[in-house]
């Protein structure tokens, strides 16, 4: 290994318990924020969440028409590629499969997208069948800009930069399309417990 | 390590020893890796303190509440310690006497320390180009290298003024807010004077400076920022 | 749509010395999409994040993003037009 600090032992980490850490992971209390980008500043009244692309008409909601869908409090852990995990995680929102039920499709990939520009993909059925949300309150309270508010991607099976901060819509693709992250040297897929973390992994 | 230097209650200079160090200019920084004993690794960029000085170089640490990596270098770290380092790094945000003034320098808080590498290099070469400084900090206690400033900008040919935000000491007739377009229209070179300006510090307080001295009429290529991140910053 | 927790491209000098193996935060660059030139040094550069991401100062596009993967640093260009080494003598640099 090399040189090492003596006395130096870093923030607060711990290895969890046994089975629930993906390799390479370790855990944190704090909820780091990580951004690409400036916040972006979206009020609720302009807000639309949309499913576009291969369907024969595109769907969309304001935040009124998405906050009356039915919705969903779910606990997850949530595993970041900088190598950060955190427990049981608690989020409020909307499945994906209340949002595509009625969607049709033969599309196999989604890109989601976000308020400020970024993107990131994974295969539609990632979406489906009770593995992703998009979510709008975090412990109980709206979640806060920082953190993806008014309303972020949640699919917690895949590293977390899959989970699309200020999300505004789904694209779906006949053909896998990479976003921000996947362009720039991530793993195209980004499954946590195969230690996916860069292209080529 | 070879020597520490209390600068402030939350602030500690380390005076590092290092073989084989190919020189730096002021402004120009180091990266400064922690390593665990797991393995698990840290890093942070620190400014260095000191002009050029064989095989020594000075870096001030601002001790951030919860941070990771300045509560060991502030409070750990002892003289004979090893400290990795990568450097120097840098080659916009820098200065020498050679490339002459007038020196316009905005810092805050902690964004005084590659500013105070400048100002040390301008003493040490006995160079007689005029400085300005203005310098915000939370607390007179707070401002960092207080007493070198103070000689410094006694020994003519530098004027330092301050801008405390927080607190103030009794009697305290200098700026009580933060660094604002009217506080450098008072205090900065006029852009007639063509001055070389660096602004340093945290992300909010070096944008509205820069800011505010391109509004004053300031040629922005001749304004050199570097942003520290947050107030507190990741630590 | 302001936030303070950017810091620049002088922030990123030891990364961009390890994908360039040269002192570049004084290097000048176009934007490909604004042409706003600027130093390196000066681009807005979020660092809190799985890669580096450095912005136009103009028009806030993405012009670099680095990444460090095990086998060395991944520099990818965004909407960049031209990258100019700096003027001047180089400054003193990490080997």
């Amino acid at each position: 290994m090399g040189f090492v600090s003596r006395g130096f032992r870093g923030r607060r980490r711990a290895d969890g318990p046994p089975g629930r850490v993906p390799p390479g992971q370790y855990v944190v209390t704090d909820f780091p924020v990580l951004s690409a980008g400036p916040t972006p500043d979206v009020p609720l009244d302009e807000w639309r969440f949309t499913i576009a692309g291969e369907v024969d008409d595109p769907v969309s909601w304001s935040w009124d028409e998405f906050r009356a869908l039915p919705s969903e409090r779910v606990t997850k852990d949530i595993h970041c590629v900088t190598k950060w995990s955190k427990l049981d995680t608690d989020w409020e929102g909307v499945s994906l499969d209340v949002l595509l039920d009625g969607v049709d499709t033969a599309a196999e990939y989604a890109l989601a997208r976000s308020y400020g520009g970024y993107t990131t993909n994974l295969p539609l059925e990632d979406l489906l069948d009770g593995k992703a949300w998009v979510a709008y309150a975090f412990g109980g309270a709206p979640l806060e800009p920082e953190h993806g508010g008014p309303a972020r991607l949640l699919v917690p099976h895949l590293y977390f930069w899959k989970s699309a901060k200020w999300v505004t819509g789904i694209d779906l693709l006949a053909a896998d399309r990479p976003g921000f992250w996947e362009n720039y040297g991530y793993h195209n897929y980004g499954d946590p417990w195969l230690e996916q973390r860069y292209a080529g992994d | 390590m070879a020597a520490a230097v209390d600068e402030t209650p939350g602030v500690r200079s380390l005076v590092l020893d290092c073989p084989g160090w190919p020189g730096h200019l002021p402004g120009q920084h180091v990266d400064v890796r922690l390593t665990a004993e797991d393995g698990y690794q840290a890093q942070r960029s620190y400014s260095i303190a000191t002009p050029a000085d064989g095989t020594r170089l000075t870096l001030t640490i601002e001790r951030i509440a919860d941070g990771e990596v300045s509560p060991y270098l502030a409070d750990e770290l002892r003289p004979g310690d090893g400290l990795e380092l990568r450097g120097p790094i840098g080659g916009w945000f820098v200065w020498e006497p050679a490339l002459g003034g007038p020196l316009q320098l905005v810092g805050g808080g902690s964004g005084v320390v590659p500013l105070m590498a400048m100002l040390r290099a301008r003493a040490a070469a006995g160079a007689d180009i005029p400085a300005r400084l203005l310098l915000s900090a939370r607390s007179w206690d707070e401002v960092i290298y207080r007493d070198e400033l103070e000689r410094l900008g006694a020994g003519g040919g530098l004027e330092v003024r301050f801008a405390l935000t927080r607190a103030q000491p009794p009697g305290w007739t200098g700026y009580a807010r933060r660094i604002d377009h009217d506080m450098l229209g008072e205090v900065a070179w006029s852009p007639e004077e063509m001055p070389r300006s660096f602004v340093c510090g945290p992300t909010g307080l070096v944008e509205a400076a820069t800011r505010a001295l391109v509004e004053l009429g300031h040629d922005p290529a001749t304004v050199k920022a570097e942003r520290f991140g947050p107030t507190g910053g990741p630590g | 749509m302001s936030d303070d927790a950017h810091v620049d491209g002088n922030a990123v000098g030891g990364m961009m010395i390890e994908a360039f193996g040269a002192e570049m935060t004084a290097a000048r660059s176009c934007c490909a999409e604004c042409g706003t030139v600027a130093a390196l040094g000066a681009l807005l550069a979020y660092t809190r994040a799985p890669g580096d991401v450095l912005r136009c100062t103009g028009c806030g596009v993405v012009m670099l993003v680095a990444v460090a993967r095990p086998e060395g640093v991944r520099l990818s260009l965004g909407a960049v037009r031209w990258i100019e080494p700096p003027a001047g003598p180089p400054a003193p640099a990490a080997p």
